[in-house]
């Protein structure tokens, strides 16, 4: 016995040195932590529990068999997030440079199991060279059978994946398929493809971080979700989204005590909307006066910055906020936009946050870039994503809402169960003047005359109340009351039920 | 008593005497420009009218639209409150032509104390001292050296038309006269039409003190003690004060004799302001009348407990001074505070935009806030970048002054930069504890600008205090054991919350601080007690940070496990890397010139570019050596904020 726990203690103690003190070194000195220093981190204190850890590869080919390491580069088990459990992968760059073996694959397709199995999120922390090549097709298996599991997950159990490192080939379709990629600025990156192949093929010059860096992805490409200063900051960030997340799609998101008052009214509301309607202002200011202790957990806030999509609270519950952005593009939607909105959306829907929309939106952008690029299908994904989520749906229109973009945006016929407007709302199929143009095409050179229609037009359109007339709009309500309004009505709306007709799955524009 | 009058102006100074007009039981009229339709002062008027476009030349300087704005509401007066029509001697005629009164002086009061060569020669027959030098106008430049060398340097040119700093220019020998006359000529002339220059012996170290002075048209003067106004920048006044921590008595009073014989000497009537230079001997000699009601007027308020718009309106109504000078009774100390919206870590520069957040200090016997702004409020380019007015009192110059930091810790503005960092350093300075300063103070201690994030904190451990409570309350945690990191120092702490939740405790090594507070999230003050001391600290949140602003300075704390301050120690810090690849415009405005081409190099500091908005020329200076690319935007553009003017390599 006694030898045993010996023995025990010595491969332990094997295990958690890794890749050794120099590759620990080295792995510090790129300014990253060690897979388990990261697994500590994002855990509470002592609550993790690791499991295969004695697991090795079974490679003997170009001398393998020589060289093992316990736990075959990643370290994965179950621990808890401010006392809530979760699941975690964590790969070991200092072990085979963190690349992905069959045994490797087998740790995370295991806890991954275990996860859906009881029903709580997986977070994995990336940091691999890639396949483990000495292993060939047995490593590209270990992949598909990751992706197969992720892909199972989606919708069931929230799915995190950390990219702190290198994460590149087959290795990116894991995250990709995850419900949110966070990355750390300067020590990671994600591309299919890699510089020198890049060269190579399309005579492009550029570097890892250039082509597949936190940056890239969190403002060019949308890849990524958001992008941290550190390892530290990036985990403590993880920590603050886990606790918006419901453990899985059975349950609601959890609810937590707030001191901030459900009926704080904001007089500086009222002026947020400025006079002049081609002026622009931020709505990030009616979100973070609106939602509880100025939290809001913004996802992508760096990319297609015309739609702001994140987390916040309300009363103490999770909600997901949908927002136009006047201060971009003046807000309207484009092909990113959509996307972004479309997907959060989504997300929101599978794991039962009601929705709050905040509408100020021109209409989509036009142009020759947007038609080639499918803004027509690329837009459906919103309206698809919007009429399909059967969770509360709560929009409040602050000013304008034209056209196919105001169908699009949560409205009332997309089964919008709460549809408010300010009074600066204008609900119309477009901006007045466009309007009197067409109606009124024969005056078009007449500009005073065009001008007095405009007037006209505008005074009889550019209100919320013809929308209010026909039932579109449930009410119109002060700017300063936001907030104390949608707190009734996420109330009212806690135990909505509504199912959509059973099908094996719908057909999203994709 | 009148029964309705018209405040010519916006603002702060608009909104404070329709409070007093209120109290007196007047009515009032606000006049607004089209881009104050929702400003403060026409929402408190009992009526308000719009006198034109945004522009001050359009709306505020046209005398016939206020006039019809008078007519048309009969308003039997107007107050002009300052700047703006309120030294113009043509709009008081105007108004006298049309029956309406004048709030104010007579106009022949304002016309010959506005010309300051006029005003000197007055100054010197009423037996005031004045500043050594002819008061003849100099026509050429042999004319500036011969007068000088009479004098002896260093002298001043002076506009005669000029006030605010216009057309002045020092000068130390023969040949900076010659080529400070022509620029202060031209200066004078595009500034004011008027080029006619003359010279005055200059005084290096030098205080600017002025005496208040009041007189009814009966023939009545009295006045109300000093206000010392010498910490200024670029001619606009930050800090004002009453009394002088300088002056004796019987400075004072001779002072006030001739303050007061000078109003005699023009027929004076209402409130106004003869300002004087004080040297460090403490000789002091006449520099000019400001005919109308100061910005700094609280000051004087506070310390002889009269309101001086009531006693103005009751002049111009007829009434006779209702004391005389033996009544008046000087008492504590006063201090204003001038918060601008403006940026203090970018050299000053002028900030624009909505006041996301605004929250003034709670008013009380000791602390007053003049403002003319309200949260959702947009501070534009169209005028003048005061935001309020922060005045306390108290029985002596330190309270007062502890006062003014207690008011400034508790006022919070999100939205526009603000100077409230930059005013609390300063009132916290040695230099201005002890008394012992002169005009050139800010310039000498502030030469380029003031960082509060580079501002000495001298009291870390209430910051790591409030880090720790404000996370406790965040993570919604009754015990903690963290280490909170502000500016790069790791300080371990252990909090524990008291059983009744009320209070908590934050032990910092063998310090232990109880802390009781009503916070909670969210909140952009942290107000409560340490130790049983009263504390109010500025908190933002920003996800995983606290920014915490503290008596002039600005720090960012973050609170981690033990493990991760650790951790974080074992990896590098990161180099910042540097963001500046663009020269941008910091303001919406005019790009009035470019003093660089493409492929110059430059050195960190120097000035790049002019951009004029607010009425002030702004200039940009490179923040780093580098190389300019390429411009971006050529000289008479108007620029968004933010908007790239060069690019550099």
């Amino acid at each position: 016995m006694q030898e045993i726990l010996r023995r025990l203690q010595e491969k332990r103690d094997a295990a958690k040195r890794g890749g050794g003190q120099k590759r620990i070194d080295s792995q510090h000195a790129k300014g990253k932590l060690t897979a388990r220093e990261r697994v500590e981190l994002l855990l509470d204190a002592d609550s993790f529990d690791e499991w295969d850890m004695f697991v090795e590869h079974r490679c003997t080919d170009f001398d393998m068999d020589q060289q093992s390491i316990p736990g075959d580069g990643v370290v994965t088990g179950y621990g808890t997030i401010n006392g809530r459990g979760v699941f975690v992968f964590s790969q070991d760059f200092t072990v085979f440079g963190g690349s992905l073996s069959e045994a490797h694959a087998e740790k995370i397709c295991k806890i991954m199991e275990h996860a859906m199995r009881v029903g709580a999120p997986v977070i994995g922390i990336n940091d691999s060279g890639g396949a483990r090549i000495q292993e060939g097709v047995a490593s590209l298996g270990g992949y598909a059978d990751v992706f197969q599991r992720n892909v199972l997950a989606s919708g069931v159990i929230p799915q995190i994946s950390m990219v702190m490192g290198p994460c590149a080939g087959g290795a990116v379709y894991s995250p990709a398929i995850t419900d949110f990629i966070f990355m750390v600025k300067d020590s990671s990156y994600m591309y299919v493809t890699g510089p020198d192949v890049v060269k190579t093929v399309t005579h492009e010059d550029v570097t890892h971080e250039e082509l597949g860096g936190a940056i890239t992805h969190s403002t060019k490409s949308g890849v990524a979700d958001r992008a941290f200063e550190d390892d530290v900051d990036a985990l403590a960030m993880v920590r603050k989204l886990v606790d918006y997340l419901p453990a899985n799609n059975r349950q609601s998101p959890p609810s937590r005590q707030t001191a901030d008052p459900v009926d704080r009214i904001e007089p500086s509301l009222d002026t947020l909307v400025p006079d002049n309607p081609s002026k622009s202002y931020d709505i990030k200011e009616l979100i973070l006066k609106t939602v509880d202790e100025l939290e809001f957990f913004e996802i992508q806030p760096e990319h297609a910055k015309n739609v702001v999509v994140g987390f916040a609270r309300m009363d103490g519950h999770p909600v997901g906020i949908v927002a136009n952005q006047p201060l971009v593009l003046a807000g309207c939607l484009d092909i990113n936009s959509s996307i972004k909105a479309a997907r959060f959306v989504r997300f929101c829907d599978a794991f039962n946050f009601p929705i709050l929309t905040l509408i100020d939106v021109p209409g989509f952008l036009p142009g020759m870039a947007q038609e080639y690029g499918g803004i027509i299908k690329h837009g459906a994904k919103l309206l698809y994503a919007y009429a399909e989520a059967t969770v509360p749906k709560i929009t409040l229109i602050t000013r304008k809402a034209y056209g196919g973009a105001y169908d699009v945006m949560a409205s009332k016929h997309l089964r919008g169960d709460i549809n408010l407007a300010w009074p600066s709302a204008e609900i119309a199929v477009m901006g007045s003047k466009g309007a009197v143009e067409i109606i009124f095409r024969q005056d078009r050179d007449n500009e005073g005359r065009i001008e007095q229609l405009t007037e006209e037009y505008r005074a009889k359109f550019a209100n919320p109340f013809i929308a209010a007339q026909r039932g579109y709009i449930d009410d119109v309500i002060l700017p300063r009351d936001t907030r104390k309004r949608i707190c009734r009505y996420l109330a009212m709306l806690r135990n909505k039920k509504l199912e959509n007709p059973w099908r094996k799955h719908g057909n999203i524009p994709l | 008593m009148f029964k309705k009058i018209l405040i010519a102006n916006r603002g702060e100074i608009a909104c404070r005497v329709i409070k007093t007009a209120r109290k007196m039981g007047i009515k009032t009229v606000a006049v607004y420009s089209e881009a104050d339709a929702r400003a403060l002062h026409a929402s408190l008027a009992d009526e308000a009218i719009c006198i034109g476009p945004p522009p001050a030349r359009e709306s505020y300087l046209v005398i016939d639209n206020i006039i019809k704005a008078c007519k048309e509401s009969g308003a039997e007066a107007v107050h002009p409150g300052y700047g703006f029509l309120s030294e113009n001697a043509g709009f008081a005629e105007r108004l006298d032509a049309d029956g309406i009164v004048f709030i104010g002086p007579p106009a022949k009061a304002i016309e010959s104390m506005g010309d300051k060569v006029t005003a000197k020669r007055l100054a010197i027959d009423a037996g005031v001292n004045t500043i050594p030098g002819p008061t003849d106008v100099i026509h050429t430049a042999e004319q500036v050296t011969e007068t000088a060398a009479a004098i002896g340097y260093p002298v001043m040119l002076k506009a005669a038309a000029g006030g605010g700093g216009k057309g002045m220019r020092i000068a130390n020998n023969d040949e900076e006269c010659r080529s400070g006359f022509d620029r202060a000529a031209s200066e004078a002339q595009s500034a004011f039409g008027d080029g006619r220059v003359f010279i005055e012996k200059f005084f290096a170290k030098a205080r600017h003190i002025e005496i208040q002075v009041l007189a009814d048209r009966h023939g009545n003067v009295v006045h109300l003690g000093e206000r010392e106004c010498s910490l200024q920048r670029r001619h606009q006044k930050i800090i004002e004060e009453s009394p002088s921590p300088f002056i004796d008595e019987r400075t004072r009073e001779e002072m006030g004799e001739q303050a007061g014989a000078l109003a005699r000497a023009v027929n004076y009537e209402s409130a106004g302001t003869v300002e004087f230079i004080v040297d460090a001997g403490g000789d002091f000699y006449f520099l000019e009348m400001n005919t109308r009601l100061q910005v700094e007027h609280p000051v004087t308020e506070f310390v002889t407990g009269l309101d001086l718009v009531e006693l103005m309106i009751r002049i111009a109504a007829g009434e006779p001074l209702p004391m005389a000078q033996g009544d008046i009774v000087f008492q504590g100390a006063a201090i204003e505070a001038r918060v601008y919206a403006e940026d203090p870590a970018r050299n000053f520069l002028p900030s624009v935009g909505r006041l996301i957040r605004y929250l003034p200090p709670e008013e009380s016997p000791h602390v007053r806030v003049d403002a003319g702004v309200y949260e959702g409020d947009e501070i534009s380019i169209h005028y003048d970048p005061m935001i309020a007015k922060v005045i306390t009192h108290a029985k002596t110059r330190d309270e007062a002054i502890s006062q003014m930091l207690g008011a400034l810790d508790n006022f919070y503005i999100q939205g526009v930069s603000h100077n409230i960092s930059f005013l609390a350093a300063l009132v916290q300075h040695d230099q201005f504890e002890q008394g012992a300063f002169d005009t050139n103070l800010v310039a000498e201690l502030y030469s380029n600008g003031f960082d509060p994030r580079n501002s000495q904190q001298n009291n870390p451990a209430l910051l790591v205090t409030v880090a720790a409570s404000i996370h406790c309350y965040r993570t919604m945690r009754l015990v903690g054991d963290w280490v909170v990191v502000i500016d790069d120092q790791q300080h371990p702490v252990r909090v524990r919350h008291y059983e009744d939740q009320q209070s908590h405790e934050v032990q910092i090594g063998d310090s232990r601080f109880e802390v009781v507070s009503d916070w909670y999230p969210g909140q952009p003050l942290f107000k409560g007690t340490i130790n049983g001391e009263g504390v109010c600290v500025q908190v933002e949140q920003r996800e995983t940070k606290y920014i915490l602003s503290h008596r002039g300075s600005r720090s960012e704390a973050v609170v981690l496990t033990h493990r991760a301050a650790e951790l974080l120690s074992r990896i590098p810090a990161k180099e910042p890397t540097s963001t500046y690849t663009h020269l941008l415009s910091p303001m919406p405005g005019l790009l009035s010139q470019l003093l660089v081409d493409d492929g110059d190099r430059v050195k960190a500091g120097q000035d790049l570019a002019i951009v004029e908005a607010m009425k002030m020329e702004n200039v940009l200076r490179a923040e780093r050596d580098c190389t300019v690319a390429k411009q971006l935007a050529n000289v008479g553009d108007t620029l968004a904020v933010d908007q790239p003017i060069l690019e550099f390599e």
